[in-house]
C-alpha cells in the first residue's frame, strides 16, 4: 500500500488503514536512528523546508533529524527571520518558497487552517506541524505509535486525555485518531477548558481528575498554557494544579500497568507531579524518541520515490 | 419617452396585487398599470407608437422596484472594497432599484458632510437610490449621540452603529428615544462583545472540530433581548438587524406578539448555509454573525414564513482579496451579497415557505415602510422603480463577473434560478439582461 496524499493536514483525513501504513513504516525506521552512522540516503536531493511560524523546540528539531536522517536537505525558517516580520503574507511566503522547489514544506501556524490554506496554494507536499488549537497530526501518530509499541495494540484500550482541551491541538489529533483505532477515549478538566460538544467527537467528558482516569489504560496530561491564564480562562495555577496535577495517589485510581503521556513541553508540578514524569509510568521520553521515526515515514512517504 | 411594460405577472404587496397587467411609465412615474387584455394595442397607442418604447415580458414576474435596506457601500474611506458607483452597478444587477448604506465608513457617517456626500455622490452615479443610514454615535465609538435630528434633515433615513454593537445600554435608550420621536429607527447589530471576542465563527460542533474560537448564539440572543426591553421601555421603533439564531427568532416572535414596535430582517446566507460551510477554512463564508446551525437555520425560515422577520437584507459586505486570502482568524468578516441575494431568496419561492407576494413583501414593501421612504409599491402616480424577473433563468455564481469589487462569495460555482432581468429606476432602466 501507498499514501496517496499530497499532504498530511490532520488525522481527521487520514484512514485507518492510512495511520497503519505510518505507524508500520515508522517502526521500521526506528532502527536507523540506533545505528552508529544515522543516515540513509533516501532522500538524497530531495529539500525540506520548516516553516515555523510559533515557537517550537521539540517538534522542529524532530522533523529537522528526520529530514536529516533520511538525507535531505532541511532549511529551518522561523517567523522571527522570515520576511513576516516586514509584513509578507503567508501566501506571498508561500509562492516565494514554491518558486524554489523545495519538496516538502513543514509548517507550523498560531492559527487553524494555515496549512490547508497553503496546500491548496501550492504544489509542494504540506506536514501539518501543528496549526492553532486545531490539528497536530505528527504528534498523535507519534502517540499512538507509542501506545501501540508498549500495549501491543490500540484498539479496546481506556485512554484519559488531561487538561485544557479546548485549546489542545494535540487532543483534537489524538481523538480523532485513537477513536478510529478503536479505543475509548476519555477528556477530562475545568469545565471552561471542555469544548461545546466534544462528545459528538466520540468521547466521554469529565470534570474531575480521579474520575476521569479510573480504570484507564492510558493518562495523557495536556500542558496548562500559561497564556491562557492572563486571559482569565482559568481561576489560577494554584487551584489547577491542587485538582488536576497527575500525582503518585491519584494515578491509583488507573489501571496498575498505566502509562502517563506527555505531548510536551511539561510544567513540573502543575499538570503532572516530577515523581510521575519521571517515574516508571511515564513513556513522555519514548514519544520523543518516536517522533524522530513518524516524521521520518512521513517524510519517506509523502516525498520518497516516484510520485 | 413612454415606456410600457407588457405582459408580465404583477405582482404587489402594497396594492394586495398578483395579475397579469400592463404597466405605463411617463416622466419617470408609473402612469397607468391595467390588465393585460392580450388584445391588439388601442388605436390611440398606436398613433403613439413611435413615442412609446414598448417591452414585451410575458412570462416575467413584475415588482415594485426591490429595496436592500443593509448594505455597506465601504466610500468614503474603503474605496479598495467598493465604491457607491460600483455598489450602485451591483445594487441594479441584482435586481435593487434602492439600497440603505451602513455608516462604518471613514469617516464614519456621523455628520451632516458624510452623508450629503454619499448622497451626491450617489446621485452622479444615477443607477439605484442609495439612502444613507447615519451612526448612533459619534465615530461609532458607543459613547455620545450623533446629531440625529440634523442627520435626518441632510436625508440619514435611520441610525445604527452596524459593524459594533451599542454596548451602553443608557446610550442605547436615548437613541431608541430620539430616533422614534423623529419617526425613525435604530438598527441594532445586536451582540454580546464580551460573549463573541476573540471567535471567527459559530460556537458549536465544527468550531470545536476546527478548534476556532466561537461566537455562540447567546452573544447575538442577550443583545436581542436587552433591546426589546428598552424598546418595550420607550415605545420605540427598533428594528433587528441580521438574526441569525433560533432565540432572536422567538425573542422578536414574543416581543411582536405583545406589541411592540420591532421589526426584523435576516439576510440570505443565513437561510442558505450553516457553520458546516466552513470545513475547509473558507474565508468567504466567515461573516458576523457567524453562520449557524441547521436549527438556527430552519427557524430563521420560520420567522420568515410566519412574519416574525419583516426584511431580507443583503448585508452585502464586499472585502479585498487582500482582506480574505489570509489566514482565517486574520480574515475580515464579510459576505458579498447584492448580486446573489434575489436568486437565493427565490429559493424560498421554490421551497414552498414564502409565496412570490410574501418574498416581495420582504425585499419591497416592507423595507420601504421600515425605512419611511416612498417606494415598494407600484401604484399610479408614485415613482417608476420597477424590477422585472425572469424566476425560471438558470444562471451560475461567478465571482469574476460580478460587478461588486467584493469577490467575496461562498455561493462561487453555485447554480442559481431566477434573476433580475430588468432594473428601472426614476422610469429609466439601468441594468437589463434580455434578449
Amino acid at each position: 500500500m501507498k499514501l496517496t496524499k499530497k499532504d498530511i493536514l490532520g488525522i481527521k483525513d487520514l484512514s485507518v488503514d492510512e495511520i497503519n501504513l505510518i505507524l508500520d513504516t515508522a517502526d521500521s525506521f526506528i532502527e536507523v536512528s540506533t545505528r552508529e552512522i544515522k543516515k540513509v540516503p533516501t532522500l538524497r536531493g530531495k529539500t525540506v523546508v520548516n516553516l515555523f511560524f510559533e515557537a517550537s523546540t521539540r517538534t522542529r528539531t524532530s522533523f529537522e533529524i528526520a529530514g536529516k536522517r533520511l538525507s535531505a536537505d532541511t532549511i529551518n525558517i522561523s517567523a522571527t527571520t522570515s520576511s513576516v516580520v516586514k509584513g509578507e503574507t503567508l501566501i506571498d511566503t508561500a509562492r516565494n518558497l514554491e518558486a524554489m522547489n523545495p519538496d516538502a514544506i513543514v509548517i507550523r501556524h498560531s492559527a487553524a487552517g494555515a496549512p490547508h490554506m497553503l496546500a491548496r496554494m501550492v504544489k509542494q507536499s504540506i506536514i501539518n506541524a501543528g496549526d492553532g488549537a486545531h490539528e497536530h497530526p505528527t504528534q498523535a501518530l507519534l502517540d499512538m505509535m507509542t501506545i501501540r509499541e508498549k500495549k501491543r495494540k490500540v484498539s479496546g484500550l481506556k485512554v484519559a486525555i488531561v487538561g485544557d482541551i479546548a485549546h489542545s491541538r494535540v487532543a483534537r489529533s489524538n481523538i480523532y485518531g485513537l477513536t478510529k483505532m478503536g479505543a475509548h477515549v476519555i477528556v477530562a478538566g475545568p469545565a471552561m477548558m471542555i469544548p461545546r460538544d466534544v462528545e459528538r467527537m466520540g468521547v466521554t467528558v469529565h470534570n474531575n481528575l480521579e474520575e476521569a482516569i479510573k480504570d484507564v489504560d492510558i493518562i495523557m496530561m495536556l500542558r496548562i498554557q500559561l497564556e491562557r491564564q492572563q486571559q482569565k480562562i482559568f481561576p489560577s495555577l494554584r487551584e489547577y494544579s491542587n485538582f488536576f496535577c497527575l500525582n503518585r495517589h491519584n494515578i491509583k485510581m488507573a489501571k496498575e500497568d498505566v502509562l502517563v503521556m506527555h505531548p510536551g513541553p511539561i510544567n513540573r508540578g502543575i499538570e503532572i507531579a516530577p515523581d510521575i514524569a519521571d517515574g516508571p509510568y511515564s513513556i513522555i521520553l519514548d514519544q520523543v524518541t518516536n517522533g524522530v521515526a513518524v516524521r521520518m515515514a512521513l517524510l519517506y512517504l509523502l516525498i520518497g520515490g516516484q510520485r | 419617452m413612454k415606456l410600457l411594460l407588457a405582459g408580465g405577472r404583477v405582482i404587489d404587496p402594497s396594492q394586495n396585487l398578483d395579475a397579469h397587467m400592463d404597466i405605463l411609465i411617463e416622466n419617470g412615474k408609473i402612469a397607468e398599470i391595467e390588465k393585460n387584455t392580450h388584445k391588439p394595442k388601442t388605436d390611440s397607442r398606436k398613433s403613439a407608437a413611435r413615442e412609446i418604447n414598448i417591452i414585451d415580458i410575458k412570462g416575467m414576474v413584475v415588482v415594485p422596484g426591490l429595496i436592500d435596506m443593509h448594505t455597506h457601500l465601504r466610500e468614503p474611506g474603503f474605496e479598495y472594497r467598493e465604491t457607491i458607483q460600483t455598489g450602485s452597478e451591483a445594487g441594479a444587477a441584482g435586481g435593487f432599484t434602492s439600497v440603505a448604506c451602513m455608516p462604518n465608513t471613514n469617516p464614519v457617517n456621523d455628520t451632516r458632510s458624510v452623508t450629503e456626500y454619499i448622497k451626491r455622490k450617489a446621485a452622479s452615479c444615477n443607477l439605484v437610490n442609495v439612502y444613507p443610514i447615519a451612526s448612533v454615535s459619534m465615530g461609532s465609538e458607543g459613547v455620545s449621540l450623533t446629531e440625529f435630528m440634523d442627520l435626518k434633515d441632510a436625508g440619514a433615513m435611520a441610525f445604527s452603529d452596524d459593524g459594533k454593537p451599542v454596548t451602553n445600554s443608557a446610550l442605547m435608550r436615548r437613541a431608541l428615544e430620539y430616533a422614534s420621536s423623529l419617526g425613525m429607527s435604530i438598527i441594532s447589530h445586536c451582540e454580546d462583545t464580551c460573549l463573541s471576542q476573540g471567535g471567527s465563527m459559530n460556537e458549536g460542533f465544527v468550531s470545536t472540530e476546527l478548534g476556532l474560537q466561537g461566537i455562540p448564539n447567546i452573544a447575538e440572543d442577550a443583545i436581542v433581548a436587552r433591546d426589546i426591553i428598552i424598546a418595550d421601555y420607550t415605545g420605540a421603533l427598533l428594528h433587528i438587524a441580521h438574526v441569525s439564531t433560533a432565540g432572536a427568532v422567538r425573542l422578536i416572535r414574543d416581543a411582536k406578539d405583545r406589541g411592540l414596535r420591532v421589526t426584523a430582517e435576516t439576510a440570505p446566507h443565513y437561510f442558505t448555509l450553516t457553520d458546516e460551510a466552513l470545513r475547509e477554512f473558507d474565508t468567504c463564508a466567515k461573516v458576523n454573525p457567524p453562520l449557524r446551525t441547521i436549527e438556527d437555520v430552519k427557524a430563521v425560515k420560520e420567522g420568515l414564513r410566519d412574519g416574525t422577520i419583516d426584511v431580507i437584507a443583503s448585508d452585502h459586505a464586499p472585502h479585498a482579496s487582500t482582506d480574505k486570502e489570509v489566514e482565517f482568524e486574520y480574515a475580515s468578516f464579510g459576505i458579498t451579497g447584492l448580486e446573489t441575494s434575489l436568486a437565493l431568496s427565490l429559493r424560498l419561492v421554490d421551497d414552498g415557505i414564502l409565496t412570490l407576494g410574501q418574498l416581495i413583501l420582504r425585499m419591497s414593501t416592507n423595507p420601504a415602510r421600515i425605512l419611511n421612504i416612498p417606494k415598494g409599491t407600484l401604484k399610479t402616480g408614485g415613482d417608476a422603480d420597477i424590477t422585472v424577473i425572469d424566476p425560471n433563468r438558470n444562471w451560475t455564481v461567478d465571482r469574476n463577473k460580478l460587478r461588486s469589487k467584493g469577490k467575496n462569495t461562498p455561493f462561487h460555482g453555485q447554480a442559481m434560478k431566477g434573476k433580475a432581468i430588468m432594473t428601472i429606476m426614476g422610469g429609466e432602466i439601468k441594468y437589463r439582461d434580455m434578449p
